[in-house]
C-alpha cells in the first residue's frame, strides 16, 4: 500500500512523472489546491502570464519548437472561457497541449456556481479529446490519458476539466509508465502495397511534384523527406506549416504554394503529372478553386489522419500513416529501384520551372527610401544567418516572413495558420525562449496583431525572455487594407490603425527596449543593436510603407495558374 | 443516399454529445439516432442513420472513427441487413371507427396495447416505410400522439458488429478511397461567400 495523496499533489507528481517541464498559468480560486502545491516544488517551473490566452499560445510555441506536449493550467470559468481561442488554434494545427483547467466542485456543477462554465462542453468542437475527472482515483490514470492523446497520432490539444473536490480528496498514487486506449490506435505503418504504388507512379512520372505540410514537421520527418526528395531530384514546395521540413535554400525547393506562394511553386502544381502529399490537408488557402485545382495529376496523399485524406481533393492512391514511417519505406523502394534522379540541369520539367522562377515573383522596390517591410525581413535573415526562431502573427507581415525569411531547417517557423490567430505571435515567442534559453527568438508582427497579447511583454520581463519584436508598422490591418483595396474599392472600412500607441515608450514602460526605425538605410544597424542586446527584450518599431501588399495573390476562386503578379511585372494582369 | 451506421462506442457522459456535435459542426444530416447500452455495460450502441452522396458518407465515418470515444462503426448499408423501427400510436376509437382502427391495426400486424373507452394505443414495428404506410392508412383527424423510436439495425448473416469477433471489421478507410478517383463534380460558389 503506497502512501496517500491529496489531487493536487497527485496532479503536480504526475507532471513531474510525465517529464513536464513548464507549466504555462494563471490562478484562481478552482485551482488553488493545485497552486499550493506548486509552491511547495521546483521541479515543474510555473511561468504566470497575464492572460489565459497567453498561456495557451506560449504553450503552443514551446510544443511547435521543441516537440514536447505544452502544458497550461487555468481555473474554471473564465480562465477556461479565455483559453478556447488559444485551444482552437493548437487544434487547427495539430499542435500537442495538454490544458488543465479547474472547475467548481463536483456537488456544484449544473448550479450556475460562481466562475461556473461547463469547460468540457465549451472546448469540445476544438480539442482531439477532452476529459472531466469525477474522482481523485481517476486524476493519474486521467493525466497520462491526456497526454498520450495529445502527442500520438495527428497531435492536438486536450483539456483536462479538474473539480476543486478533487484536488483535495485522497489516494494512493500510481502513474502508469503506459496506457492502453481500446478505441484509440493511431496508425503508423503505410500500407506496403499502397507504397509500391506510388512509387511505380513517381517512377512513370514526367512532372512530378512534391508537396509538403505541417505534418512533416509534427512527426519529425524532415531528415526523410529531405533524403527521399533529393534521391529523386523531384521540385519540391512546402505549406506555410511545412516551411522548414525541406531546405528553402536547396536548389530543388521551390518556394511556398498557395494564395501568396511563389509563382513557380503554384505553375507546377498546376502543370504537374503526379502530385505526392505528405502531411498535408489540402487547406482553401492552399488549393484555390478546387474545380482548378491540379488538372492533370495523379494524386498520392499521405496523411495519419485518414479523414484528410480524399476530404476537398479525391486522392488516387491514398496512404494512411506517419510521414516518417511512410517516407522511410518509400526511400527503401527508391534506393531498391536505383534510379538515377531526375536532372535539376537538363530535364524539361526543371527546365520549365526555372523558366516560371526567372520571373522574380517576390521582387519589390529596393531603392525606396520608405521602408519596404520585404527589406526588413531580408535583413533579418541575412544578419541571423537563417538561423533564428521565427514567430509571427497574422496577415502581410506573416506572408512577407513566410516568403523572405528562408527556413532550412523545421521548427523554426512558428506560425499560426490554421485558425489565423491574430495575438498569437508574442507569447509564442516566449514559449520558444523558455524551450530555447539561448537561441535568437524574434517575433515579427504587425502593430495591430502586436496589440492582442500586449500584456505578454509583462511575463517577459519577469521571466527575462530576451525576443526580439519586428513590428512592421504600417498603421493599417494591412491585410484587410490590401482585400478592401481590391476588391471593395478601395473603401478601407475600419482597417485603419488610429490612435495607436508610442510603440517605443510602451516598450520602456514594460522595462524593455524599444526602437523607432523610420528610414530604409537605418534598417540593418537598428536590428543588428537589438541582436547584440541579448539579454534584452527589444520591441523594434519599423515605420514600413502603408501601400505596400503581399504578391503574388491567388484571388478567391482563382486556379493556381491565375496568380497575379506585383505591378510592374512583366505577366502581372490586374486583379478583378 | 441514405445510410445506416451502427457505432460502439465507450458509455460514457459525453460521448453521444461528440457525435451530435460532430454532425452539426461539419453540417452532416441525422435522419435519426438511437442509443443504448449493450450487454457490456461499459459498450454503448448507436445506430445513426444519415444521408449524402459516398464522398460525404464516407467523410462521416472517418469523422466518427476520429472520435476518441467511437471502438468501432460500419455502414449496414454496405451488405444485407435488417431495419426496424417502433412506433407507438395513440388514436381516437369511437363508436363505428372503433372497428376500423383495429382492423388497420390487424392489417399491419400492429397490436393494441392500451384500451379505453374512446382511444386505442397501438404498437408497431417495422421498417420506416412500414410506419409511414401506417400513419398514411390512418384518417388524420383521429390520431392523438405518434412516438417512433428511431431506426435500429443489425447486418443480416455471419457479418457482426462486435468488440469480440475481430474480423467483421469495418473495411479500411484506405481501402475505401481508392475507388474515389473520380473528380467530384464540384459546385459553383458565388465568389463573395470565398474568405
Amino acid at each position: 500500500m503506497g502512501k496517500k495523496m491529496r489531487g493536487a499533489e497527485i496532479f503536480v507528481r504526475a507532471l513531474k512523472d510525465e517529464g513536464v517541464e513548464f507549466i504555462f498559468g494563471y490562478p484562481g480560486g478552482a485551482v488553488l489546491h493545485i497552486y499550493d502545491e506548486l509552491f511547495k516544488q521546483d521541479a515543474v517551473k510555473h511561468i504566470l502570464v497575464r492572460h489565459e490566452q497567453g498561456a495557451t499560445h506560449a504553450a503552443d510555441g514551446y510544443a511547435r519548437a521543441t516537440g514536447k506536449p505544452g502544458v497550461v493550467l487555468v481555473t474554471s470559468g473564465p480562465g477556461a472561457t479565455n483559453c478556447v481561442t488559444g485551444i482552437a488554434t493548437a487544434y487547427m494545427d495539430s499542435i500537442p497541449m495538454v490544458v488543465f483547467t479547474g472547475q467548481v466542485p463536483t456537488h456544484l456543477i449544473g448550479n450556475d456556481a460562481f466562475q461556473e462554465v461547463d469547460a468540457v462542453g465549451i472546448t469540445r468542437p476544438c480539442v482531439k479529446h477532452n476529459f472531466l475527472v469525477e474522482d481523485v482515483k481517476d486524476l493519474a490514470a486521467t493525466i497520462k490519458k491526456a497526454f498520450y492523446i495529445a502527442a500520438t497520432g495527428r497531435p492536438g490539444p486536450v483539456v483536462v476539466d479538474i473539480p476543486k473536490d478533487v484536488t483535495a480528496d485522497s489516494t494512493e498514487y500510481y502513474y502508469p509508465q503506459n496506457i492502453e486506449i481500446r478505441s484509440y490506435k493511431p496508425v503508423t505503418k503505410g500500407h506496403p502495397g499502397q507504397i509500391r504504388k506510388a512509387m511505380q507512379l513517381l517512377f512513370a512520372a514526367k512532372r512530378p511534384m512534391i508537396y509538403t505540410g505541417g505534418g512533416v514537421v509534427i512527426d519529425n520527418a524532415a531528415a526523410e523527406l529531405t533524403e527521399f526528395a533529393r534521391l529523386l531530384g523531384f521540385p519540391i514546395t512546402n505549406t506555410l506549416m511545412g516551411l522548414g521540413a525541406y531546405p528553402a535554400t536547396d536548389r530543388q525547393f521551390v518556394g511556398m504554394l498557395g494564395m501568396h506562394g511563389t509563382y513557380e511553386a503554384n505553375m507546377a502544381m498546376h502543370h504537374c503529372d503526379v502530385l505526392l502529399a505528405i502531411g498535408a490537408r489540402f487547406d482553401d488557402r492552399v488549393t484555390g478553386d478546387l474545380a482548378k485545382f491540379c488538372p492533370d495529376a495523379k494524386i498520392v496523399h499521405v496523411d495519419v489522419d485518414p479523414s484528410s485524406i480524399a476530404k476537398n481533393v479525391p486522392v488516387d492512391v491514398p496512404i494512411v500513416g506517419s510521414a516518417r514511417e511512410v517516407l522511410r519505406e518509400m526511400i527503401k523502394v527508391v534506393k531498391e529501384a536505383r534510379l538515377k534522379p531526375m536532372s535539376r540541369k537538363s530535364d524539361p520539367w526543371w527546365k520549365q520551372i526555372d523558366e516560371w522562377a526567372s520571373v522574380d515573383c517576390l521582387r519589390y522596390d529596393r531603392k525606396s527610401k520608405v521602408i519596404k517591410p520585404q527589406h526588413v525581413i531580408e535583413e533579418l535573415y541575412a544578419l541571423t544567418k537563417g538561423d533564428a526562431y521565427i514567430t509571427s502573427d497574422v496577415g502581410q507581415h506573416q506572408m512577407w516572413a513566410a516568403q523572405y525569411y528562408k527556413f532550412d531547417q523545421p521548427r523554426r517557423w512558428i506560425n499560426s495558420g490554421g485558425l489565423g490567430t491574430m495575438g498569437f505571435g508574442m507569447p509564442a515567442a516566449m514559449g520558444v525562449q523558455l524551450g530555447f534559453p539561448k537561441a535568437t527568438v524574434c517575433c515579427v508582427t504587425g502593430e495591430a496583431s502586436l496589440v492582442m497579447c500586449i500584456q505578454e511583454l509583462s511575463t517577459c520581463l519577469q521571466y527575462n525572455l530576451p525576443i526580439k519584436i519586428i513590428n512592421l508598422n504600417n498603421r493599417y490591418m494591412g491585410m484587410v487594407r490590401q482585400w478592401q483595396e481590391f476588391f471593395y474599392d478601395r473603401r478601407y472600412s475600419h482597417s485603419y490603425m488610429d490612435a495607436l500607441p508610442d510603440f517605443v515608450k510602451l516598450a520602456e514602460s514594460f522595462g524593455h527596449v524599444g526602437m523607432r526605425v523610420e528610414k530604409t538605410p537605418e534598417v540593418r544597424d537598428a536590428l543588428k543593436k537589438a541582436l547584440a542586446m541579448k539579454n534584452k527584450l527589444v520591441l523594434l518599431d519599423f515605420i514600413t510603407d502603408q501601400t505596400e501588399n503581399v504578391y503574388p495573390m491567388i484571388a478567391a476562386g482563382k486556379g493556381h495558374h491565375e496568380m497575379h503578379l506585383a505591378p510592374g511585372s512583366g505577366t502581372n494582369r490586374e486583379l478583378a | 443516399m441514405r445510410h445506416i451506421l451502427s457505432i460502439l462506442m465507450e458509455n460514457e457522459a459525453g460521448a453521444l454529445s461528440r457525435v451530435a456535435g460532430l454532425f452539426s459542426a461539419r453540417a452532416f444530416n441525422i435522419e435519426s439516432l438511437t442509443v443504448a447500452p449493450t450487454e457490456d455495460p461499459t459498450v454503448s450502441r448507436m445506430t445513426l442513420v444519415t444521408s449524402g452522396s459516398d464522398e460525404i458518407v464516407e467523410q462521416i465515418t472517418k469523422q466518427l472513427n476520429k472520435l476518441i470515444d467511437v471502438i468501432k462503426l460500419i455502414d449496414l448499408n454496405e451488405g444485407p441487413h435488417i431495419e426496424r423501427e417502433l412506433m407507438l400510436i395513440k388514436v381516437m376509437a369511437r363508436d363505428g371507427g372503433r372497428e376500423e382502427v383495429k382492423r388497420m391495426a390487424e392489417i399491419f400486424r400492429g397490436r393494441i396495447i392500451d384500451v379505453t373507452d374512446t382511444t386505442y394505443v397501438i404498437e408497431l414495428t417495422g421498417t420506416g416505410e412500414k410506419l409511414d404506410a401506417f400513419i398514411e392508412a390512418l384518417d388524420k383527424s383521429l390520431i392523438l400522439e405518434v412516438v417512433r423510436t428511431g431506426v435500429s439495425g443489425i447486418a443480416r448473416g455471419t457479418r457482426a458488429l462486435s468488440l469480440h469477433i475481430p474480423s467483421i471489421t469495418r473495411p479500411a478507410p484506405a481501402a475505401k478511397t481508392e475507388t474515389a478517383s473520380a473528380k467530384a463534380t464540384q459546385v459553383s460558389v458565388n465568389p463573395d461567400h470565398l474568405l
